[in-house]
Parts: structure tokens; C-alpha cells; sequence
């Protein structure tokens, strides 16, 4: 399993490189604009200038290369420079200067990092400034969805067809086939405008320094934490319950009880355990989603996410933030499909990959 | 610019602040709402609405448009004129004296360097600057004195107002910005995150795409002002959150243009925590008609280009009566409610420049039936009319947009009432709206029949906007499919009157000559169909005090003058 | 499993005309299937719907598309049992939208083309997500490649995708097959091309784990095929998260469709959908609230009796359950 592990790792590097190559084709042959947004006042020559400004004119493999070495090589030091200086983690390690900032007043070679065609800075800060609220809400959802999922399914299938197996199927079900779009704005209508118990526009600024600010952080998660809960809820409970549903009436289970085993740990040890390869495969390709954030949620009670940021990126055809956030959504998937397949072989040693 | 007027309106504007004058931060914390999030905070390198007026709480231009159009002076001491002298008589110099003891929010003085070097800023040849058409024409720019700016224009100006005047062209600080000129603007992050400004608000910390908080600024030059000690100006969302959030749920002061339909607005403001606000600019919304012919059998190179005239478009009687079976009311009535008005014209603002054309406003099913009648389509048997084997099919096309697929609806609906078939097609704006010649999806490439959008002019002078139908400026492939003339319309006569008004000088005479342009766009030739003059709808919460909606300028033009209603 | 046939000597002369047919497996799956309730309720919606969106234009023949201003906001009938001055006509028996559409008709033209392009995209998807899976978990030579695979599909960013999906195929389509069919072939192509990812994933971690069991080494002990091995053996036991998974996956069909034309990927703007009714009446959700109700309704029951056929069917095919 480790050398598999480790295959996998060092064969990951010229997956990722690839598809690195076929975002960026894609996004190149995608038509757009970076003024789209530009309003229709602005002369076109002037537009034309804007986009020479950007560096749009250079060749394809280029804006590539370049893409690649600011990725890969400026970004990193960026980020040792950060964690040697400022982290707490790192503090102590002796700071360390390998990037040089470009700036107005910096004469001299330096380091140009990525820069969004939006907002003319680094994309990799705006995305570290998008992560807590990211994590926040689209992780928590995430979280507290698997949280209540796991249990509903594992008990539908036990008592299939009990009354909880078919009001947990009518939820879920009913759940999952009303979009976001309708369930959030059903919320802030009951919640926000009626009742008037939490507020509907997500504000980024709060910082939780003490018991009230954390109450007043939980008010302003409950609803988009809601929404998305209750998709992850639904597809996952209902994976868990047709896998256990499966392997209940298996020889082995039969053989478990024979042998005197209790209820709790037949259903609970070897059932759940052969259960889960399909709910881990689910699971696993749930958490870059969390990254590339809930777009629609986001939008809707303006948490202003990473899924956000997306999407504003990519209407106004902001390329190098569109590549970066895809390439990183990229990397997730990549690991976390091998933490899947390493997580196969734990629950079914059977599994061999080599 | 009518002088007296401009006077007035300055007058006018000092003498409607409020009353009981509170002094600076006494009223507490105020909340804006965008539903598009701001970017950056430096207008030069950003045209979009959303940062220009962001922005505009930071930094000020010279002067500012008021609610009705005039002139106003903020850092200037006054508007100049020809006749107060600071306009020469022959129109290519204009002379602006900054208001005395001026500082930046950064204590540091505000001089007539910091103005030329705006323009130095914004006229870098590698500087891609959004705002480079407020600064054309402009030959040098000269500082005699630490309070004079000279702009000298390479030829006569009518409207010498381009440079300095309005949300696009503040004064940025020349310390700050000196060292990010051209290929280096940028790399300056800080400075285009956090500008140094002269207006009411200065950046505490800005988000992009997200949220900016602000505080009063401590040197702003009326002591009194702003009332607000602190503001949150939060970005993203969507129309409809920002309505409720002001109107119903009231978390929020102020929110911009609402784009919804006024049914859906009257439902929020019946939450009574906040009401609409409505004003009129030169947003018209328009059906184009595409005098080339679109269609995919044609080679890349003549399709939708002046080589191939539209089969039945390039029909001055087809073009009337597409125009005829519309009901502009209706549209008004469905789609904007109290923000649109029917109109004719192309120009609809100001006064000026708005010609008295009303002949569109009244439906003519009827008519138009008999005008196509009469012209030889007749109907046949599925319905559609035909001649000589052309048949009248339309695509019709715009951007993604509830309202305007609400009226892509009816106006189908109307057009086969008079035998016209019609098939629907609505694409990302991102994408109709971008230039990329690859698309052909993009409203400049104009692969369909008809298309509806809505476009303004900056500013009060229309000579710009009616330039755009110049013969040879229609998008092409061989200008990439630039180009602003989306109907390939050419008419030498309409040519020639805009040279003439390119040269006129007298108001009265720009004004007729205007109007004629706008004639012949719309109601002698009818390549241009306008449906609604589009005002843009605003809401503000009832203890939000002192709002001035202007859609000459920025919106927050007047955000120094809010106050909270107690 | 078959009942012996009774055997006299004058039917051993004589070809034997088989008077109790053989039980096949099937009719086993039949009456169990029949057992079940909610699976009989669920196909029995689904027959309905289906039938309704497919021939209810016959009996209700109001255009879909057809605007009458004069009558636009009418409340459905039934609300003037609690409110005797609502606008409410039987012409317009579920009342009419903001430019005074029928909504009856509406739903009825709406749900054909969610319908059609729910299940056509849910089919495509599964075959493309099963085939990918399938292969991957069982020739262990094309796990590497065609995860990988999933891997870059899975990193795509959706929209630039459809851009240039449009870009590329929409003409062509629309020169073959009109604008509305070649509409839904691309919509069901990029339904289908971008969301078999996750049924290629679960199918393959299932295959992995079963491939290693009994019953699949004594198959290939006995000479099975590897074709065989995979129809025979391996795909009914995964069965149970692929219809999972194609449940899900008509839902988010029938919405994401309704996604795509906002992105203006998606049928003409006056073209009814399921997904496109309920997003054109969130904004009015307070005042007519029936509007968001009705296709809401529509598609959640369409799901839910898609799940219970499936709950049955799963149950019907599974011998350990059947005949108990």
C-alpha cells in the first residue's frame, strides 16, 4: 500500500501538469473577454489598449510558461517566505527573503506572482482571504450533512420500510430535487424577512473573538449551512442506505449473528465496514467541491466564497484567476481520490492495486 | 453647458444640505449594498461601473454632473466657461483652479501636480487606461501655479469636459501613484486597493469582490461632513438580496440599481423598512436591425458584413413595421414599471438633445400588416409572409436577463401577428458583451437577425454616441469585429452632418443638428427601434437621509451630505 | 427454480405443448416487484406523468407559448375557496403567469422537455459512468488511464466547457435537426459528458472490492469470460448505488438544465421547462406561491417515484429477498 501510495503520489505531478495544459487550452479556445464588463461607453480602441495591457496578445505557450513558473516557482517562496516570517507554526525558523515583491518603488529584477486581471493582485491572496468563510460555511455544511447522513442511512436500511426509512426517503428525496435557488431564498423569506431571527447577507468582516460574536457567527451560518446540508444529506444517506441494504442479507452477516455476536456490532462493525466504499467514494469527491465552493448558495445570501469568486472570475473572463482556483480544485481531486483509493484497501484488504 | 444653469445647480445643491447640521461621525455606521462587487478601487484601471462608483467615496474629480446634468464644481473652485474665462474663445483651452487648502486624506496638500499627473497616469501608452476617451484630444497640460491646471486641446472642444469632470476621472494623489505609471500600474496592489483621496470616506480595508470598510476622512474639507463615522460598502449577491435586505429586511442602508421587475420591487416595498428611489439618464433599450445579412451559408468573410445586405432587413417598410406592432407601454408596464418610459428616440436626455419624435408610441398592428401588405410580403400558408421566396423569418437575440426574456416574449408574440416568424435566443452576457472575435456569439459580430440591448453615452453630450454610426466603423473581420456602428449602417448625408456637429460650437445649433443625427437613426430610417428609456431604480432605507439619485454621475455623488433620520 | 412438468405417456408422444409455462426469472422480479407498494404508486405516477406531458396537449389545448396580457397573474381556482375576490378563472384552472401564460399548459409542455431530457441525459450518463467504471475496476491496466481521465474531466470548469461546446456544435445541430432538437441533443451531450464522473468512481470502488470475492473466482475458475464475468456477476451486484445514483442523477438533470439556459446554453427563452417554471417564479414566491409549488411538485414527484421504482426493482432483482 505505501509504494502504491508513493507511485501514485510521484505519478500525480505529470497528471496534474497535463491537466493544467488542457484547463488552459480549454479556457483559451472558451470565448470571452476580459471587457465584457467594461461598460459600452468605452471606445473600442481604448478597450483594445486594455487588453494589450493584460498581456493578451502574447502567444499561447507563453502565457503557459509563464502561468507555470509563477505557479510553481514564485508561489512557493511566497509561501515559505510567509511561513518562516509570520506563521506561528514556522516563526522561528530563521525568516527568510527568496521573493522579491514588484512594486512601484522597487527598482531592479523582481518577481511577478499571478496576477488577476479583475483586481490587478495576487489571486492567491484573494483566495486565502476567501477561505475562512469558505470553510465556514460550505465545509461546516459539509460536515454536519455527513454528520446526520451516515446515521439516517445506516438506519433506514436497517428497519427498511419502517416509518423513519420512508419519511427519511420523502425528505431526502424531495431534498435533493429542489435546487438551491429555491430553497435558499424559501429561507430568507421565513427566517429573514417574517420572522426576522437571522440576518441573510453573509458578512465577511465578523471576526469571533468572544461568546457573542460566536452566537452572531452561527446566526449568520444556520441558513446557507442549511441549504447545503440538506443536498450532502440526501445523496449521502441515501448512498449509505442502498450499500448497507446490500450487504445485510450477505452470508457473513448471517454467520456474524450465529456466532452471537450482538446487533450493535454486526451492524455496526461488519456491516457499516463493507458498506462504505461507495459512500467513501462519494464522500471523497465531495471535498474538493468544498473548495470550488456552492455557487448558487454563495450567491444567495452573498457569503462571497471561493465559489463565488469563481464564477465573478469567470464572467468577466478573468483568465489567471480561473486557471489557478481550477488548477487547485484539480489538485484536490486528484488527492483526495487517491485518500479513496488508499481508503479501499483499509476497509477491504482484499483490494490490491499493485 | 448653460452657464446660469450651472450656476444654479451648484447654488441649489448647497442650499438643500441638510439643515440641522450634525457634525462629522455622529450619525454612526452606515451600510451600501452592490450586488456587483467592486474589484479595485482605481477607476483608470477598471471601467466597470461598480468600481467607478466605489471609488467615487474616495476620490473626486475636479467637478461632478448633478441630478439634472449640470456642472458642479467639487475641487474646482468653479465650472469653467467661455464665459467666466476659463473656456478660450476658440475652445482649445480650458483653465481649472483648484478650491484653496485642500489636503489629502493623508494631510499632505492638494496641488495642480497631482491633477497633471492624473492625466500622465491615465495617458501612459502602456498603461491601459479605462478612462483614456475622457482625456482624447488632449495635447499638454500645464501647471503655472500650484492651484492652476491648463488643458490644451490639439483642436476646438465643444465639450471641453472630458478631462477632471465626472466619476471617471477623479484626481488620484501623485506621491502615491508616481511610481506605477504605464506597464508598472498593476504591481501597485496598496495604492489601487487603498487610494488616497480627497473624498468623505477613506479605505480602512478593502476585500475585492467582496467588501470594503471605510471611516470618515479626517481632512475632508467641510468640517461637518461626512455625518458617518464609519460605512461598509458589501458587494456580491444578487439584485433581489440587496432589495430585501433594504426594503425588507432592512440590514442594509442603500441599495443600487435594482434590476428587477416592478411587480417584485412593489412586493419588497411593501416590507416598508426602506422605499425605491427613480431617476432618468440616457440608458436606452434598443432593438437593432442588422442591415447585413447573417446567414451561416455565407463565407466567414461577407457574412454580416456591408458585402451582403440583409435579405429583407436592408426593406425600409419591413423595418417600419417591426417597429409598428410594438407596444412600448406594455413593455414599460411589464418590464420597468416607475424606472422606464416609452420612447422614440435614440437620445432621450437631455432636453437639449431629445427630439420631440412620439409617432412609435402608439401600437399599429394593423398598419403594419397593411404596410407589409402594400409592399408585396404577402402571407402564406403556414402563417409567415413571403416574396419572392424570401421568407420573413427573424432570430432575435440578446443578452440573459429575466426582463429582457420577458420582452423577447411579447415582441415574438407581436411580430407573428403581423406574419413574421421569429425564433428566440438569449446568450451569457459575459459573452455577448465581450469582443472576442472567436465568439459568434457577440453583439458586435451580429450573426442574427435582430438584436436588443441597451446602451448610454457618458456625461451630457451625445456627440460621442452619435459618431458611433459612422460609415466604416461597423465591426468587421478585418477590424476583428471591432467597432461600434452594430447595424452597418451608411448614409454619406448622416456623415456629413456629423462632421458639422463635430465643428459647431453654439448649443442651440448642436442641439438641432443632434436631433437630426437621432432622426435619422430612428424615425426616417428605423435601423435603430427604441422600446424604453431606461431610469435606474435605487433603494434606500427610511432613516437614510439626504440621497440624491444622479444618474449623470455616481451614484454615492452626494454621500458626504447622508445623514441618518432620527 | 422451474416447476416439473407434469408427464404422461400421451403427452410424450406428441410435442409437448407447454400448458404451465416455465417460471422464468422474471415473473419471479414481477411478483415481487408487485409486492411492492410504493414501487407500484411510483410507476404508476411516472406511467401517469409521462403519459400527461405526452398527450395532454391533445386534451388541453391552450398554447403553452401563447401571452395574454389581459389575463396575466391569475390565481389557480382553487384559491377562491379561501379567498372569494382572487382573480381566478376556469380557463386558466392553475392560473396563468406575469405575462399570462397558462400554467396548465405550461407544465404540461414543460414537463415533456424536462422529461425527455432528464431521463436522456440520466441514461447517457449512466452508460458513459458504468462502461468507464466498469472497465477501470476490472482490467486493472486501464485503472491508471482511465481515472486519470475522471481525474481531468472531474477538474474541468463547467462553464468555459459549454462555451465552447456552443461555439463548436450549436450551428452544426441547428442546421440538422432545428433549433429545438439540436438544443437538446447538445444539452443532453453536455449534461451527459460532464456528470458520469461520479457513477464511474462508485461503480469502479464496488468492482475493485467484488472482483477479489468467491463467487467471481470460482466464475473464472470455470471458465467464464471476462465478458461474462462482468454481466453476469459483477453488474447486478452493483446494482444498488447505480440506481442510487441514477435517481440523483434525473434530479440534477432536469435542474441543471434549467442552470444551462440561464448560462444561455439552454432552449429559447420562451421554450417551458420544469427547472426554467420554477426559477422564473422564485422572485415571486411570496405573492404566488403556486407558481414555485407546481413545477417544484412536479419534479420532486418525479424523482421520489423514480426512487421508489427503483427501491422496488432493487428489491425484485435481489434473490436473497425475493419470495419472502
Amino acid at each position: 500500500m505505501l509504494t502504491f501510495s508513493i507511485r501514485r503520489l510521484v505519478l500525480s505531478v505529470p497528471t496534474l501538469l497535463f491537466i493544467a495544459l488542457v484547463i488552459f487550452l480549454l479556457l483559451q479556445l472558451a470565448p470571452g473577454d476580459p471587457m465584457a464588463q467594461v461598460p459600452l461607453t468605452v471606445p473600442p480602441e481604448v478597450k483594445q489598449k486594455m487588453r494589450e495591457a493584460l498581456g493578451l496578445g502574447q502567444p499561447i505557450h507563453v502565457q503557459f510558461w509563464k502561468w507555470l513558473v509563477q505557479m510553481f516557482w514564485i508561489e512557493p517562496q511566497v509561501f515559505i517566505d510567509w511561513l518562516t516570517n509570520k506563521s506561528a507554526l514556522f516563526g522561528w525558523l530563521p525568516d527568510t527573503d527568496l521573493y522579491t515583491a514588484c512594486g512601484g518603488a522597487v527598482e531592479g529584477p523582481c518577481d511577478l506572482r499571478v496576477i488577476s486581471w479583475q483586481t490587478r493582485s495576487p489571486v492567491m491572496d484573494i483566495v486565502v482571504q476567501r477561505l475562512p468563510q469558505t470553510l465556514w460555511v460550505v465545509g461546516m455544511a459539509y460536515v454536519v450533512g455527513i454528520l446526520i447522513a451516515i446515521p439516517i442511512g445506516i438506519y433506514s436500511a436497517y428497519r427498511q420500510y419502517s416509518v423513519f426509512d420512508q419519511a427519511g426517503t420523502f425528505i431526502t428525496m424531495i431534498g435533493f430535487s429542489i435546487p438551491p435557488f429555491f430553497t435558499g431564498p424559501l429561507l430568507i423569506v421565513i427566517f429573514s424577512v417574517q420572522l426576522g431571527w437571522f440576518p441573510f447577507i453573509y458578512d465577511t468582516t465578523h471576526v469571533v473573538e468572544d461568546w457573542d460574536s460566536f452566537v452572531f457567527q452561527l446566526r449568520q451560518m444556520l441558513m446557507p449551512v442549511m441549504v447545503l446540508a440538506l443536498q450532502t444529506t440526501a445523496q449521502i444517506s441515501r448512498f449509505m442506505r442502498a450499500s448497507m441494504l446490500d450487504n445485510l442479507n450477505q452470508d457473513y452477516v448471517r454467520t456474524a449473528r450465529a456466532k452471537g455476536l450482538s446487533e450493535a456490532v454486526v451492524v455496526m462493525i461488519h456491516v457499516l465496514r463493507n458498506s462504505m466504499i461507495p459512500v467513501v467514494t462519494v464522500i471523497a469527491l465531495g471535498v474538493p467541491a468544498i473548495f470550488g465552493g456552492a455557487i448558487i448558495t454563495e450567491v444567495v445570501f452573498s457569503v462571497n466564497g471561493i465559489g463565488q469568486l469563481l464564477i465573478t472570475a469567470l464572467f468577466a473572463n478573468d483568465l489567471p484567476m480561473v486557471m489557478t482556483i481550477t488548477f487547485m480544485f484539480a489538485v484536490l481531486i486528484v488527492f483526495f481520490n487517491l485518500i479513496a483509493d488508499i481508503l479501499y484497501g483499509l476497509l477491504d484488504p482484499r483490494i490490491r492495486y499493485d | 453647458m448653460k452657464v446660469k444653469a450651472t450656476l444654479l445647480g451648484a447654488a441649489a445643491a448647497f442650499a438643500l444640505a441638510p439643515a440641522a447640521m450634525a457634525e462629522r461621525g455622529s450619525d454612526g455606521h452606515v451600510n451600501i449594498i452592490y450586488w456587483q462587487a467592486p474589484s479595485i478601487l482605481n477607476p483608470y484601471l477598471s471601467g466597470g461601473t461598480k468600481d467607478i462608483e466605489s471609488a467615487s467615496l474616495v476620490i473626486e474629480p475636479l467637478g461632478r454632473y448633478d441630478e439634472n446634468g449640470n456642472l458642479v464644481p467639487y475641487l474646482a473652485a468653479e465650472i469653467p466657461t467661455v464665459e467666466n474665462g476659463g473656456v478660450s474663445e476658440d475652445l482649445k483651452t480650458i483653465t481649472w483652479n483648484l478650491k484653496d487648502g485642500l489636503l489629502w486624506s493623508d494631510g499632505s496638500p492638494v496641488t495642480s501636480a497631482d491633477v497633471a499627473f492624473t492625466a500622465e497616469y491615465c495617458m501612459h501608452p502602456e498603461g491601459g487606461c479605462a478612462q483614456l476617451a475622457k482625456f482624447d484630444g488632449v495635447e499638454s497640460i500645464e501647471t503655472p501655479d500650484d492651484l492652476t491646471v491648463v488643458v490644451n486641446f490639439k483642436e476646438p472642444k465643444p465639450n471641453p469636459y472630458g478631462p477632471f469632470m465626472g466619476g471617471q476621472s477623479p484626481i488620484i494623489q501623485k506621491a502615491q501613484f508616481e511610481n506605477c505609471l504605464g506597464a508598472k500600474a498593476p504591481e501597485c496592489t496598496d495604492a489601487n486597493f487603498g487610494p488616497i483621496g480627497t473624498g468623505p470616506f477613506v479605505v480602512d480595508e478593502f476585500k475585492p469582490n467582496d467588501v470594503i470598510a471605510m471611516s470618515a476622512n479626517p481632512n475632508y474639507r467641510d468640517p461637518d461632513k461626512p455625518a458617518f463615522a464609519t460605512l461598509t460598502f458589501k458587494g456580491g449577491g444578487d439584485a433581489t438580496g440587496a432589495g430585501r435586505a433594504v426594503l425588507e429586511t432592512g440590514e442594509f442602508d442603500y441599495a443600487w440599481n435594482l434590476q428587477l421587475a416592478p411587480d417584485v420591487i412593489a412586493k419588497m416595498a411593501e416590507g416598508g423598512k426602506g422605499k425605491t428611489i427613480a431617476a432618468f439618464g440616457t440608458l436606452v433599450e434598443r432593438i437593432e436591425m442588422n442591415l447585413t445579412d447573417p446567414s451561416p451559408d455565407l463565407p466567414a468573410d461577407v457574412r454580416a458584413t456591408r458585402k451582403a445586405p440583409h435579405p429583407f432587413l436592408s426593406e425600409l417598410a419591413v423595418r417600419k413595421a417591426l417597429s409598428m406592432a410594438i407596444d412600448r407601454e406594455l413593455l414599460v408596464e411589464i418590464g420597468y414599471g416607475q424606472a422606464g418610459r416609452p420612447t422614440c428616440n435614440l437620445v432621450p436626455a437631455p432636453e437639449m438633445f431629445a427630439s420631440d419624435n412620439t409617432d412609435c408610441l402608439t401600437q399599429d398592428i394593423e398598419g403594419a400588416k397593411a404596410l407589409l401588405e402594400e409592399a408585396g410580403w404577402t402571407v402564406g400558408s403556414d402563417g409567415v409572409r413571403s416574396k419572392d421566396g424570401v421568407r420573413l423569418s427573424i432570430l432575435y437575440q440578446t443578452s440573459t436577463n429575466a426582463v429582457r426574456q420577458d420582452f423577447q416574449a411579447l415582441i415574438k408574440q407581436w411580430w407573428e401577428e403581423i406574419g413574421v416568424e421569429t425564433e428566440l435566443r438569449n446568450i451569457n452576457a459575459s459573452v455577448f458583451f465581450g469582443g472576442d472575435p472567436g465568439s459568434p456569439d457577440t453583439f458586435q459580430k451580429f450573426y442574427a437577425d435582430v438584436e436588443m440591448y441597451a446602451n448610454n453615452f457618458d456625461g451630457t453630450d451625445p456627440q460621442a454616441y452619435l459618431s458611433m454610426y459612422r460609415c466604416g466603423n461597423e465591426p468587421k473581420p478585418s477590424s476583428q469585429w471591432q467597432g461600434e456602428n452594430i447595424n452597418r449602417f451608411c448614409d454619406p448625408e448622416y456623415d456629413a452632418l456629423l462632421d458639422e456637429l463635430s465643428q459647431t460650437g453654439v448649443l442651440e445649433e448642436r442641439g438641432r443638428i443632434a436631433k437630426k443625427l437621432n432622426e435619422m437613426l430612428t424615425k426616417e430610417s428605423y435601423t435603430i427601434v427604441p422600446l424604453v428609456d431606461r431610469g435606474r431604480v435605487s433603494a434606500h432605507s427610511n432613516t437614510l437621509g439626504g440621497v440624491v439619485l444622479n444618474t449623470w454621475d455616481s451614484e454615492l455623488w452626494n454621500v458626504a451630505d447622508w445623514y441618518r433620520i432620527k | 427454480m422451474t416447476d416439473p412438468m407434469p408427464q404422461t405417456p400421451l403427452n410424450a408422444l406428441q410435442e409437448p405443448e407447454i400448458t404451465q409455462p416455465a417460471r422464468s426469472q422474471w415473473r419471479d422480479v414481477w411478483d415481487q416487484f408487485k409486492h411492492h407498494k410504493g414501487a407500484l404508486m411510483g410507476g404508476g405516477f411516472l406511467i401517469f406523468i409521462t403519459l400527461a406531458v405526452l398527450f395532454g396537449d391533445l386534451i388541453w389545448q391552450i398554447d403553452p407559448k401563447k401571452l395574454d396580457i389581459r389575463n396575466k397573474d391569475v390565481r389557480p381556482i382553487y384559491t377562491a375557496i379561501w379567498e372569494s375576490d382572487a382573480k381566478v378563472s376556469w380557463a386558466n384552472p392553475l392560473g396563468t403567469d406575469n405575462l399570462g401564460r397558462d400554467q396548465l399548459a405550461q407544465v404540461l409542455a414543460g414537463g415533456r422537455a424536462s422529461m425527455a431530457v432528464g431521463w436522456a441525459a440520466m441514461i447517457l450518463t449512466m452508460l458513459i459512468g458504468t462502461t468507464i467504471g466498469v472497465l477501470a475496476g476490472f482490467f486493472r491496466r486501464l485503472d491508471g488511464p482511465l481515472m486519470r481521465f475522471t481525474d481531468l474531466v472531474l477538474s474541468l470548469p463547467i462553464l468555459p466547457l459549454l462555451l465552447v461546446a456552443v461555439t463548436l456544435f450549436r450551428q452544426p445541430l441547428r442546421a440538422n435537426f432545428g433549433p429545438e432538437m439540436g438544443m437538446f441533443i447538445l444539452i443532453v451531450g453536455v449534461i451527459g459528458v460532464t456528470s458520469w464522473m461520479q457513477a464511474a468512481r462508485i461503480v469502479r470502488g464496488d468492482i475493485l472490492a467484488l472482483k477479489e470475492r468467491e463467487f467471481v473466482l470460482a466464475a473464472r475458475a470455470a471458465g467464464t469470460t471476462s465478458r461474462g464475468i462482468i454481466f453476469r456477476h459483477l453488474l447486478p451486484n452493483v446494482l444498488s448505488p447505480l440506481m442510487v445514483s441514477a435517481t440523483l442523477g434525473l434530479a440534477t438533470a432536469i435542474i441543471t438544465e434549467s442552470a444551462l439556459s440561464f448560462l444561455g446554453v439552454g432552449f429559447p427563452s420562451d421554450f417551458p421547462t420544469w427547472g426554467k417554471m420554477l426559477a422564473d417564479a422564485v422572485p415571486r414566491m411570496q405573492e404566488y406561491p403556486e407558481r414555485v409549488m407546481l413545477p417544484g411538485m412536479m419534479i420532486s414527484l418525479t424523482v421520489l417515484s423514480v426512487n421508489y421504482l427503483g427501491d422496488g426493482l432493487r428489491d425484485a432483482l435481489d434473490p436473497r429477498i425475493r419470495g419472502r
